[in-house]
């Protein structure tokens, strides 16, 4: 009789899981969307690209091995969250005097030069994957993702998303003054 | 032969319906490989990966940008000699787990993969249990006088006609 009593109990602890389960999906951040990147942590994939500018040397991997973190950045003219983030990548690069990489991904070069031309080029060196071969080996899934790659030549950062100001404020910052 | 009207317009609806039945493949002619054993793979390999900004169709099914990408990159791993297993760990390499529609069996995913079976196994053991526990039904209780009569007067009596004073059994 008393395991009997002990079975009523068994739908509240039920309840009792799929609440914790539910409180902590909303509170953790956790994004079930996400697909994640397996690129955090391991050396950056091979950076090999045709310049996009004429007269810029085209993109090796001796850019990711200069002795300081850059930023890897993949855009394309037709890409509006791309847009939205242009901005911020200006400051990081004229105000802040962070070296970026700019990649045109799936972008024909005149149309990504005419882009950068009204807008402003905020890369150090910038290239272009036409048919997204390279961008394959980087895990690429759409545009604008952005890659930190550490003085060793580290993935420490994978945004598969626009980068916005909390981004640069929480995340790429505090990495970069440590690693100065 | 002189075919009904109606029997001819059936069929040529169906006719006209026939390129909206056909499934649409995503995979383009161009990607295709010329060798049919080693396109056939690749169309099975691309069944596997998920294409990785769609949540939940293959790669095979997918006509996303990146989809097509992993397609063509399975088709060259493939003609560069790779095993099926290898194509799939090259795109496990670059996306993760995540591009595999099949989840595969590891110590993150043991929930995933035990966890309906361990309930189904519970919940068998619970009823099983509860089954022995029961107790046995009581035999039934033997029929009083009264309606022993009535049954007799049921079987006794012609077939199909019930005598009135059975009528409330």
């Amino acid at each position: 009789m008393k395991s009997n009593r002990l079975l009523y109990l068994l739908p509240l602890l039920t309840l009792a899981i799929l609440a914790g389960f539910f409180g902590w999906s909303l509170l953790s951040g956790r994004d079930p969307a996400s697909i994640g990147s397996v690129m955090v942590g391991r050396p950056a994939p091979r950076l090999a690209a045709p310049a996009l500018l004429p007269g810029q040397p085209a993109l090796t991997d001796a850019l990711l091995h200069s002795g300081k973190p850059v930023l890897v950045n993949f855009f394309a003219s037709w890409c509006t969250p791309c847009l939205a983030e242009h901005p911020l990548l200006e400051r990081l690069a004229k105000r802040d005097g962070i070296t970026i990489i700019g990649i045109a991904w799936k972008n024909k070069p005149e149309e990504a030069r005419a882009w950068l031309e009204r807008l402003g080029n905020p890369f150090a060196q910038v290239g272009y994957d036409l048919d997204g071969k390279m961008a394959l080996d980087w895990g690429l899934s759409g545009v604008p993702e952005t890659f930190l790659i550490d003085a060793q030549g580290i993935v420490r950062l994978h945004f598969r998303a626009p980068l916005l100001e909390k981004d640069v404020n929480e995340r790429i910052m505090p990495l970069l003054k440590a690693g100065s | 032969m002189r075919l009904p009207r109606a029997f001819v317009g059936a069929c040529l609806m169906l006719l006209l319906a026939l390129p909206v039945l056909a499934p649409a493949f995503a995979v383009e002619p161009s990607e295709m490989l010329p060798d049919p054993a080693l396109e056939a793979r690749a169309r099975e390999i691309s069944r596997e990966l998920r294409c990785v900004v769609c949540q939940n169709q293959s790669v095979d099914d997918s006509n996303a940008e990146v989809a097509h990408d992993i397609r063509r990159a399975v088709r060259e791993r493939l003609v560069a000699g790779d095993s099926d297993s290898q194509v799939l760990d090259y795109m496990v390499a670059r996306y993760g787990d995540y591009v595999l529609l099949k989840p595969p069996f590891r110590m993150r995913t043991l929930i995933l993969w035990l966890g309906a079976p361990l309930v189904l196994l519970l919940g068998g053991l619970g009823i099983w249990r509860a089954a022995l526990r029961r107790p046995p039904t009581a035999a039934p209780t033997p029929l009083s006088e009264e309606e022993k009569k009535k049954v007799e007067a049921l079987l006794d009596s012609k077939e199909g006609v019930i005598p009135s004073e059975a009528r409330d059994l």
